[in-house]
């Protein structure tokens, strides 16, 4: 060693003695967007040694001749280019990018170059997720990757989305994996990853994500946070951007004239007193204005990277704000992030990698989504009345028990919760050689969260279901503690703090080697541990002083005796153990054959079904690459096959064990005796859900230019985890009582996904690259538990029928209903119907026979039938990056198209305010035969129907950009590498045919996807931003 | 640290040689600090209150206070519609099917019965303590109970003992047959009889004379004359019971748990309920259920009509036997015998009306629980009363003979009632005997199944199949869809 080094010295030291007139060739090593790369590896020919160039793209290297010399400039992901001086002393490079199939992909435990993947994987840049300025990663991948459904649970600050990888396979828990380096993220714990700290996010669609075994089924998303880059010199980046957001959207509701005019009507026709004497009241209330408001967002980004010869390091720090159009800061969320990524030789062989990213997000929330919230309110009241009676008092509308003023409702919400979240990992790398490592590492992930939710005595009216008062003077109702002790409930607070701690320890060993030039194997073996605990304490105070939120803790309560107050808690403890291998064999590169065997064992199972053996297999052929492939412009083809079987694990802790939660109640000596009773019955056979997988793909380049790839896949899910009606015998019928969670029913989706990427590099001044997908899955129930129809799922309207079922031989969450036919005109064409319709009246909804039995039953389900489903037919996604000189622009259109929505925001309710559409209400013969009549009489109207169901398709224009960046030279002499700006705006247009707020309506349960009871819309948003590196 | 040592060394092993063992400590994770149902049972408490459990199922019984009666002659389901509890109307009507929610109950909740029974005798092993073989006891009692309901209803049903059942297990269970359920039940009477206190400790616990005394009844409903005679004989000579003198005072609360009670489902008015969950009630809701609709007026609250004794059953009573008025009440005739009728009002309704409401289990003012009180009546079911014990008694004797001593039962029971003696010469004076002084009580349907009369008496009875009723259609397919229907459905 010390002998080589020695040896090393005298060569350079006798290099500077022959050479005493020393040449230098300088220049900027550019990309083809025109951008300065650092990190190129600068080289001359023939030589070991070289030099990288700077964070500009600058290099400098010593040569010993002006003419003969050949310069090499290699970079990952780059084309190697080779250049003779031919005595030049400044030479500037373009370098291109790689083709795509040179690309590197992680897929678990490894990577891999993706000429070399035989499964279905989709990587996606850390700059498309940044452009699309969000507060969530999810969001950001909304349309970015084919056979990835992402719908938007709630468009409020901080609301989650749910992320579908290749359809719904389950009944339960659809959410994928998430790994954020290594550690896992739930959905809701998205909320502390800052998308600008993201450098690339990986997806494993296929039956190859089963190197995750049991956790697998729902698809992996891997993601890869930033890190500095060797032998570089720090690099301070800042971005940053501000903007103004408003509601996409406001409902045509009615205005007070049309409203008085319709309700006279409608009292009229039923023989009742007019409610309105005069109906000229022209607009009234347009509560919408007043809900919605323009709300800021904000996000600052500041973070350095670099590195030495052994060490990388990149640090950042994040801000980020943003109120919601809803409630204004009522409706915040707000974060803090600071991410630590350092990796060092600690020696030759090993080599550190350490991750810590520390984040404080805190959310802000009001009632959404469903019945009583806010935007359901706001729908739903009186344009007739104001918002503040002329006492200065919010007006009441106390016609209606459930729908209560929405800017008072606004006004007495205090929803709180903040998490604090520390994530690290601690990866030790041995390498034996070039071909074996060794790799140790420890994940671990802690998060603590706090809730408060404070509520102050209200009181919304005469007999509002949101009272907490007793009357208008908000007096406190009383307990009655014991004969004669009767105690004021007060205002309360309620306080939870819950601690969560994963710690993931994993053990893995790589080999690579390629023998007899041809041969290429890889290995993977390793084992992970994964231990999560929980723990929470909570309670609640009561008679917290002046009814203010200035006193909203516990500590503040003046119960007496405290009585009142009460306290919760729980724990928990979930542990997984696997092993796992991984082999893959190339011969050339070109026939590529893969086996992956991961066994899992997990405490959330059942004793008689702990451990699980997902086997997966795949194989893939580069057919450009035989001699007899000779299609001139088809560059590249592979054909991939994979299949495997993968499992689901997401249900509650402690499911196979039964609970002492039922009631034993008995009498004894006529006193009340409490006993205990089993209510949920342990099943010991409890097992995970086991997902089976079939892999068809093809990836070609056409034209040097034309990237594309489609995959073909049957994904079949068995055993979903279920808690449907059993069997008498198993006894959990008794008071308390209610069915174990036991494995049945199959779910089947089959898919298509396209991608294609264009790229056009037209040298220095313009470049285009277009990314385009489209997915197509069909979803079907295959099985129902035994002795079972149907699982209902969410209900129409207050206390209406359920709408929306779990069924074999239909889409999950399918929409069941009446058909319609129009509406009764006369009575005369009601007494000649060939179907009785019972109670029928002109102006009335005509129903459809399906059973053909001559009449239509409302006693049970055999006149319903199939009404649609939240389930997309197609989904499309189009990226666009079009650079001209300086500018730049940039956009994401997302489509989702054969989707259905229920329209559930209406209040079925005489006084409540109705959509626009009611001006066109039927109002005799011929007027109408769309909507019915208005009535108070009992009509089947309001009976769940294809009235109420609408077609969900849309098209987003989700994020449009226009950047400008400075010139290099110019900012060359202030010392900035570069600085762009630029204007962006979200959700700037929406098509669509649906009536309310925001068609992109998910929902975290399979079976209420698509049942608007009020969406909280997704924010148009302006914004303006800056991009500065020095 | 040596725990951490330890747990290293465990998860060591379990990785590195993939030691089942290891693994298999390692992912038994208990649930922190909770009681569950895997690690109950560690005192003497732990039985006692898993026993309260098994009792709570009893109050269940209600039901067959209605089936029992609306099967037979003696009354129709009545309420507020033939909507209204439509499997009650259906029984009624002798047209019941496999579709019938108060029949899928009477599965469910005695299921649940012997799964909480079955609870406690799977961990009778786990500790010892003075006072166990008594919980045993009681819970064999209990379970017998439940199995006796099945049996009565469904014939041959599955026989599940002394463990719970797992989900993949309940589709491979068949039914067994009606014997050796019988077996079961009998073997499980006598083993409680031999432990149980002849007085129970607290009022409502099972004792040795109501042991016994069902005892006696399975063999009855057997045939086995012989041992159901042995057997009420040794209740009767124990000297526990006597009848009480006033029949009439036999069903209200203030006279719960006397003489003459042998076994009493315990109601309480202290806590209020919905319809939403009949079995989670502690009142009883047969009581309120059968009350008179919307009733306004002196000494009856106001229910739901259910349940409603007919004419024939009124007619078959002599005018002169004060259990008639006991057992039912003809309403307008009550109401023109108050002081003001003009201001007592009821309602009809829409499910039958008879003019005859149960005179036993009624709501009456000042045996009203708690809201709701439809749902919350104190009043307990009698399920084993000493005069049924003692009908019974004849009954077996006479069928072996003995007829001085049926008679002298016999006469036993109307001399209480103030009726005259009677000559028994037939069987049937015995049978007809049990309906004057047991209707209304959910006995009638079974008895006239078991003494094979149901054919004359029930209309629209077809013999063969309406011995038994049919096992839900659903609960066939939740099982796994191996079961036979019962006969004739």
């Amino acid at each position: 060693m010390i002998q080589k080094l020695f040896i090393q010295i005298l060569f350079i030291g006798f290099a500077g003695l022959a050479f005493s007139q020393e040449l230098f060739v300088s220049g900027m090593v550019k990309s083809d967007q025109d951008l300065g790369l650092p990190f190129v590896k600068v080289q001359v020919k023939g030589q070991n040694t070289g030099v990288t160039t700077d964070g500009t793209g600058f290099y400098r290297i010593k040569v010993s001749d002006s003419t003969n010399t050949v310069l090499t400039f290699s970079l990952i992901g780059y084309e190697k280019q080779e250049v003779q001086l031919n005595g030049r002393l400044s030479l500037d490079i373009t370098l291109m990018e790689l083709v795509n199939n040179q690309q590197e992909v992680v897929v678990g435990y490894g990577t891999s170059k993706s000429k070399e993947l035989t499964g279905a994987t989709t990587k996606i840049n850390g700059e498309n997720v940044e452009k699309m300025s969000v507060a969530r990663v999810d969001q950001a991948l909304q349309g970015q990757v084919a056979g990835v459904n992402i719908a938007t649970n709630s468009g409020s600050p901080g609301g989650s989305s749910n992320i579908r990888i290749r359809g719904l396979s389950t009944f339960g828990d659809n959410d994928p994996l998430i790994l954020v380096d290594g550690v896992v993220y739930d959905s809701e714990g998205l909320n502390a990853l800052n998308p600008s700290d993201i450098k690339s996010i990986n997806v494993l669609k296929d039956a190859t994500a089963g190197i995750y075994g049991v956790r697998a089924a729902n698809g992996v998303i891997i993601v890869e946070t930033k890190k500095g880059n060797v032998n570089s010199k720090p690099q301070i980046e800042y971005n940053g951007y501000w903007g103004q957001q408003q509601t996409s959207r406001k409902l045509d509701l009615l205005t007070a004239q049309e409203y008085a005019v319709i309700k006279n009507e409608m009292f009229g026709l039923s023989g009742q007193a007019l409610p309105f004497n005069n109906t000229n009241l022209g607009v009234g209330t347009p509560w919408q204005d007043s809900v919605f408001q323009t709300a800021p967002i904000q996000s600052h980004n500041l973070s350095i990277s670099g590195g030495t010869l052994n060490t990388r390091y990149s640090i950042a720090l994040g801000y980020f704000n943003q109120d919601g159009i809803v409630g204004g800061s009522k409706s915040n969320f707000s974060r803090y992030n600071a991410r630590m990524n350092l990796s060092t030789d600690m020696s030759p062989k090993l080599k550190l990698n350490t991750v810590l990213l520390y984040s404080n997000d805190s959310r802000s929330t009001l009632p959404e989504n469903g019945i009583g919230s806010v935007l359901y309110n706001t729908i739903n009241a009186f344009p007739t009345v104001p918002i503040r009676k002329p006492n200065g008092q919010f007006s009441y509308m106390e016609e209606v028990s459930d729908i209560i003023n929405p800017i008072a409702q606004m006004q007495n919400q205090y929803n709180w919760n903040t998490a604090n979240k520390l994530v690290g990992k601690e990866e030790f790398i041995y390498n034996f050689n070039e071909h074996l490592s060794f790799t140790n590492r420890i994940n671990y992930n802690v998060a603590f969260v706090d809730a408060k939710v404070f509520s102050p005595l209200v009181w919304y009216g005469e007999g509002k279901y949101a009272n907490t008062a007793i009357n208008d003077q908000l007096e406190s109702p009383t307990v009655e503690l014991a004969p004669g002790v009767e105690i004021n409930r007060g205002a309360a607070v309620y306080e939870e703090r819950s601690t969560f701690v994963d710690l993931t320890y994993e053990s893995f060993l790589n080999y690579e080697k390629t023998f007899a030039e041809n041969h290429k194997i890889k290995g993977t073996a390793g084992v992970s541990i994964f231990q999560r605990k929980g723990s929470s304490l909570s309670g609640t105070g009561f008679g917290i002083p002046n009814n203010s939120v200035a006193y909203a803790d516990i500590s503040a309560n003046t119960a007496q005796g405290g009585y009142l107050n009460n306290v919760g808690s729980w724990e928990f403890t979930e542990r997984l153990v696997s092993s796992f291998v991984r082999a893959e064999y190339s011969f050339k590169e070109k026939y590529l054959f893969s086996g992956i065997l991961r066994r899992d064992g997990s405490s959330k199972f059942g004793p008689n079904s702990r451990y699980g053996i997902f086997p997966t297999a795949a194989a893939g052929w580069v057919l450009s690459d035989e001699s007899f492939f000779k299609v001139k412009f088809i560059n590249y083809v592979k054909l991939r096959v994979s299949y495997g079987v993968s499992g689901n694990d997401q249900i509650p802790n402690f499911a196979y064990r039964g609970l002492l939660n039922g009631e034993g109640v008995y009498v004894f000596d006529d006193l009340i005796t409490q006993g205990v009773a089993i209510g949920r019955p342990s099943n010991p056979d409890l097992k995970w859900e086991t997902t089976r997988q079939l892999n068809i793909g093809a990836d070609f380049t056409f034209w040097k230019n034309l990237d594309f790839t489609t995959n073909y896949f049957i994904k079949n899910t068995f055993d979903l985890l279920f808690q449907p009606d059993v069997t008498a015998i198993i006894g959990s019928y008794g008071p308390g009582g209610y069915p174990p969670v036991i494995n049945a029913g199959n779910v089947s989706n089959k898919g298509l996904e396209l991608e294609f990427a264009y790229h056009i590099r037209k040298k220095k001044h313009f470049s285009t690259d277009l990314n385009f997908n489209v997915t197509t899955i069909t979803n079907k129930v295959t099985k129902v538990p035994n002795g079972v129809d149907y699982i209902p799922g969410a209900g129409f309207s207050v206390g209406g029928d359920v709408a929306t079922r779990f069924q074999e031989g239909y889409e999950i969450g399918y929409f069941f209903g009446y058909q319609t036919a129009g509406i009764f005109q006369t009575q005369a064409q009601i007494d000649a119907a060939s179907v009785v319709q019972e109670g029928a009246k002109p102006g009335d909804i005509i129903f459809v026979d399906q059973n053909g039995d001559g009449k239509i039953s409302f006693s049970d389900d055999s006149d319903k039938t199939y009404l649609g489903s939240a389930i997309p037919d197609f989904t499309f996604g189009f990226n666009f990056n079009v650079r001209f000189k300086a500018f730049d622009l940039s956009g994401m259109i997302y489509s989702a198209i054969g989707q259905e929505i229920i329209r559930n925001y209406e209040r079925q309710q005489p006084y409540a305010n109705q959509l626009g559409y009611m001006v066109d209400r039927w109002t005799g013969p011929g007027s109408t035969n769309e909507n019915p009549r208005v009535t108070t009489e009992a009509t089947r109207n309001n009976l769940f129907s294809s009235y109420y169901v609408e077609d969900g398709s849309f098209a987003r224009l989700k994020n449009i950009q226009i950047g400008y960046s400075f010139p290099a030279p110019k900012l060359k002499k202030i010392k900035v590498d570069s600085f762009r700006i630029y204007v962006s705006a979200n959700n700037l247009i929406t098509l669509t045919r649906y009536q309310g707020f925001d068609p992109d309506l998910g929902s975290s349960s399979a079976l209420s996807a698509g049942v608007d009871y009020g969406f909280y819309p997704q924010a148009k948003t302006f914004m303006g931003g800056i991009q500065l590196k020095f | 640290m040596k725990l951490i040592q330890k747990t290293l060394i465990i998860t060591g092993l379990c990785v590195l040689s993939f030691s089942q063992t290891a693994c298999d400590k390692f992912l038994s994770v208990d649930p922190p600090y909770t009681q569950d149902v895997e690690n109950f049972f560690q005192t003497p408490e732990d039985y006692d209150r898993a026993l309260t459990g098994a009792y709570d199922m009893l109050q269940g019984s209600f039901l067959t206070l209605w089936l029992g009666e609306i099967a037979s002659d003696n009354a129709i389901a009545g309420g507020e519609s033939v909507n209204d509890s439509p499997g009650l109307h259906q029984i009624d009507g002798m047209v019941h099917g496999g579709v019938n929610n108060e029949l899928r109950n009477v599965l469910r909740w005695n299921y649940t019965g012997i799964t909480r029974a079955n609870y406690i005798l799977e961990n009778k092993d786990n500790i010892d303590f003075p006072g166990k073989a008594h919980i045993i006891a009681e819970a064999k009692f209990l379970r017998a109970y439940y199995y006796f309901e099945l049996v009565k209803y469904f014939g041959d049903v599955p026989l599940i003992i002394d463990r719970r059942i797992g989900i993949e297990e309940a589709l491979q269970i068949p039914r067994s047959p009606k014997t050796e359920v019988y077996a079961q039940i009998e073997q499980d009477l006598k083993d409680a009889a031999e432990v149980l206190n002849p007085v129970a400790s607290q009022k409502g616990r099972a004792t040795k004379g109501a042991a016994q005394s069902f005892l006696g009844k399975v063999y009855l409903y057997q045939n086995k004359f012989t041992e159901a005679a042995a057997t009420f004989d040794e209740v009767i000579a124990s000297g526990s019971y006597s009848l009480i003198p006033n029949y009439n005072q036999l069903f209200s609360v203030e006279n719960e748990n006397n003489s003459e009670t042998v076994f009493d489902v315990q109601y309480t008015g202290l806590e209020g309920g919905s319809y939403g969950c009949l079995i989670c009630l502690e009142g009883n809701a047969a009581v309120g259920f059968q009350g008179i609709r919307q009733y306004n007026g002196p000494i009856y609250g106001d229910g739901n009509s259910y349940n409603l004794p007919t004419q024939e059953l009124y007619d078959a009573f002599s005018s002169i036997d004060p259990r008639r008025n006991a057992t039912i009440l003809d309403i307008d005739a009550f109401i023109a015998s108050q002081p003001n009728p003009a201001s007592i009002t009821y309602a009809i309704g829409a499910g039958g009306h008879t003019g005859y409401y149960n005179n036993k289990y009624i709501k009456r003012q000042g045996e009203i629980g708690l809201p709701d009180n439809d749902l919350t009546s104190p009043v307990n079911y009698r399920v084993m009363r000493y005069a049924d014990v003692l009908l019974m008694a004849a009954e077996a004797h006479y069928q072996l003979g003995h007829t001085s001593t049926a008679q002298q039962l016999v006469n036993q029971i109307r001399g209480r009632a103030g009726v005259p003696g009677i000559n028994v010469n037939s069987i049937n004076v015995i049978y007809k005997e049990r309906r004057f002084e047991l209707s209304g009580e959910g006995l009638r349907f079974f008895d006239l199944v078991r003494t094979g009369q149901a054919a004359t008496y029930i209309n629209g009875f077809v013999v063969g199949k309406h011995e038994l009723f049919p096992i839900p259609q659903v609960e066939i397919d939740l099982a796994g869809g191996n079961w036979s229907q019962n006969p004739g459905y």
